[in-house]
């Protein structure tokens, strides 16, 4: 069994079924060892780049680590970007690399690059593999590291001479070991306690749930706390639609682009609760006065987050999922938030009243985004991009109980498509939405081919305003002096574009007309692309 | 304040490029950095000198020991440190001052390592205070080269990290 072949078997031994790739020369023998194997699907890229937000899609979704393979050189530089999208939102993801033959590595020969040591800033380990009969440890290792503790991206650079060489014997390893590895999983009993009495003396609590909470699939087990204990919910965008939008106690997302409510009720709170946030600046746009102004709890698997960005009173360290379960059998109390919780409701219904401006020959993001979300399936997936379709629909989409993903820390624009392509792969029955801007289309818009040829059924809304909105937004404000280089002049015509790869699209620039026009695109047969025309003055404030 | 971190390491390549890369991403300095391996094969030992306060030297722990290849991480108090660095120094000698630089070695407890007509290089280990004075009582006879190694260090006592 040679080297590419024991890969393909280790991988089949961690049960993955889906590969997103871009095949090269240094990856050939991997990919030669695939064609014969059945269960492992396989996707061809459009840009590797897109491979990576694609296996991102699949993970978050599936629960399960996703996988992306290129090829060496410009196809690994490509996939970088996808690296640091997944990594910078603690994304299990493994990776895999063509290489150039390890005789001749270091003399900087065709398609040879150092890509273990380009993706060392963001990502969670990586491997260079030199010997063939280490391929099944590195490959349970890797999807160990990449989907346990604080999950992440693993690179694994495999150079095609050791694709080639055969193993003595291949026996994939029943357990890791590794020495300096080992992620808490339960939480300290005595800062529990800690964490117990704190909230009960407090008056005015709030959670604020991040994507650790997603990420340790402990949706269940929050909503029982805040429900027992009677504790409103403010979410990160990472952590949005933990709960559903008409939950009493769901006060929005905080933060910069936030919601009113969720940042009213983070400012006047007396206790807050962090659970699988890293307090990131878009989030907690001042850490020193929440420090100075409240008692804080935070709960995280990673160690190094806490006291990171934050200093937090009382600090607990664990899978989220354990320490929220180890809290509840302790038997913490109902807090005495009714007058708070009362007050926050009151926002809450005035900020979820809020009249959107209208504008002739225009929709308004908001208004599309709140009748799209009440018409979306239970357990509907929408993957929006980055950009105001991202702030737009963070803040207004209404929240069922599906999933709303987006590149919450890098800000990837083009990550919408791939990852709604990743979402239809891992489910191919479950709604799923896309929501992208023109500017934030126009970096993916190459993977429609893979919609295609995987003969998916993606609705994808299109907010065209033929600007970069939301540096349109900041050019306008001091110090800037006006906007200079984000007209989208020259963008094609986006129907015709969907048309050329078989994709029938709906054109709305009339709210009277978008009822019907969301009615009509959510029940198209196939994919569907739905062209939104926005006035480039549209603010994420408006 | 300086402070002393020791980690213990796998001994693999591109361990160290991990550790330094860390370091320059988080913006954090290093003053010094001596590795080495241990008396086991597998493992190697990086003593790392910063000069940041308490809360970055906890941020640097925590985030080597993020890194899969690190065993652990200990910040080493000064009062239960022996460090020790090792330096070389080249210094112009003469028949006229070769006794005077003599005589400071025998104070300092350095050794004469090598010897020229014009030259004297001399060794000494000891600690980085100690160091720093045999480097400024050799400097009046102009120095040629210096190389020191960084502090390399173990904690006092029996205990082992």
């Amino acid at each position: 069994m040679t080297g590419a072949q024991a890969l393909i078997k280790s991988l089949q031994m961690e049960q993955v079924t889906h590969i997103f790739g871009y095949a090269g020369a240094t990856i050939c023998p991997i990919v030669d060892a695939l064609k014969d194997v059945d269960g492992i699907g396989y996707t061809l890229v459009r840009n590797e780049q897109n491979a990576g937000h694609m296996a991102s899609g699949y993970a978050r979704t599936s629960g399960k680590a996703g996988v992306c393979m290129v090829t060496s050189g410009p196809g690994a530089t490509n996939l970088i970007t996808g690296i640091a999208t997944a990594h910078l939102d603690s994304i299990p993801i493994v990776a895999i690399t063509g290489q150039v033959s390890s005789q001749q590595l270091g003399r900087d020969i065709f398609q040879e690059v150092d890509i273990t040591g380009a993706v060392a800033p963001f990502s969670k380990h990586s491997y260079l593999v030199k010997n063939p009969n280490d391929i099944p440890r590195i490959i349970k290792e890797a999807f160990h590291i990449a989907s346990t503790g604080r999950p992440g991206l693993v690179l694994i650079d495999v150079p095609i001479d050791v694709q080639n060489q055969d193993l003595q014997d291949f026996q994939y390893p029943e357990q890791v070991s590794i020495r300096g590895y080992k992620p808490s999983v339960k939480g300290n009993e005595l800062q529990i306690k800690r964490v117990v009495d704190t909230i009960a003396r407090s008056k005015q609590p709030i959670i604020c749930a991040g994507g650790g909470v997603w990420l340790a699939n402990a949706r269940d087990e929050l909503v029982e706390l805040a429900e027992r204990c009677s504790i409103p919910v403010v979410k990160t965008m990472m952590g949005l639609s933990v709960l559903p939008t008409d939950h009493p106690l769901n006060m929005g997302m905080i933060g910069a682009h936030g919601n009113h409510c969720a940042n009213k009720a983070l400012a006047k709170s007396d206790l807050l609760i962090m659970v699988g946030t890293r307090a990131a600046d878009r989030a907690i746009v001042q850490p020193d006065e929440i420090e100075r102004r409240m008692a804080t709890i935070h709960i995280d698997v990673d160690p190094a987050e806490i006291g990171k960005n934050m200093q937090a009173a009382v600090p607990l360290v664990g899978d989220v999922k354990v320490i929220l379960r180890q809290i509840l059998d302790r038997g913490v109390p109902v807090t005495d938030s009714a007058a708070w919780l009362a007050r926050l409701q009151d926002y809450r219904k005035a900020e979820l009243a809020r009249v959107f401006p209208r504008r002739e020959g225009y929709v308004f993001p908001g208004t599309v985004l709140r009748c799209l979300g009440s018409k979306l399936q239970e357990d509907a997936v929408v993957c929006v991009d980055v950009g105001q379709n991202q702030i737009f629909t963070c803040k207004y989409l209404p929240q069922k109980h599906g999933r709303l993903l987006t590149s919450g820390g890098l800000g990837t624009m083009g990550y919408a498509l791939p990852a709604g392509i990743g979402v239809k792969v891992a489910q191919r029955d479950r709604q799923t939405v896309v929501v992208c801007g023109d500017g934030s289309f126009q970096m993916a818009m190459n993977e429609l081919a893979a919609v295609r040829a995987e003969n998916i059924d993606l609705k994808i809304v299109l907010f065209e305003n033929n600007v970069l909105g939301l540096v349109h937004q900041i050019q306008k404000t001091p110090p800037y002096h006006g906007p200079f280089g984000v007209d989208l002049d020259g963008s094609p015509d986006f129907a015709q574009i969907a048309a050329a790869y078989g994709i029938p699209s709906i054109f709305l620039d009339d709210e009277d007309r978008m009822d019907r026009a969301l009615d009509q695109f959510l029940s198209t047969k196939g994919s569907c692309l739905l062209i939104c025309k926005v006035h480039p003055d549209v603010g994420t404030n408006d | 304040m300086k402070q002393t971190i020791s980690v213990l390491v796998e001994n693999q390549a591109g361990v160290l490029n991990r550790i330094t890369g860390l370091f320059s991403r988080r913006a954090f300095n290093i003053e010094s950095l001596a590795v080495g391996v241990t008396d086991d094969p597998d493992f190697s030992r990086i003593t790392i000198i910063v000069d940041s306060g308490n809360s970055v030297v906890e941020q640097v722990e925590k985030q080597l020991n993020k890194l899969i290849e690190v065993i652990k991480v200990r910040t080493i108090p000064e009062d239960k440190m022996i460090g020790r660095e090792l330096v070389l120094v080249k210094v112009n000698a003469t028949t006229k001052t070769r006794q005077d630089i003599m005589t400071i070695c025998e104070i300092m407890g350095a050794k004469v390592s090598d010897i020229s007509p014009t030259s004297m290089t001399l060794e000494l280990s000891d600690t980085p205070e100690r160091v720093d004075t045999f480097e400024s009582m050799l400097r009046p006879f102009s120095i040629l080269e210096v190389v020191r190694t960084g502090v390399i260090a173990l904690q006092k006592g029996g205990g082992k990290i």
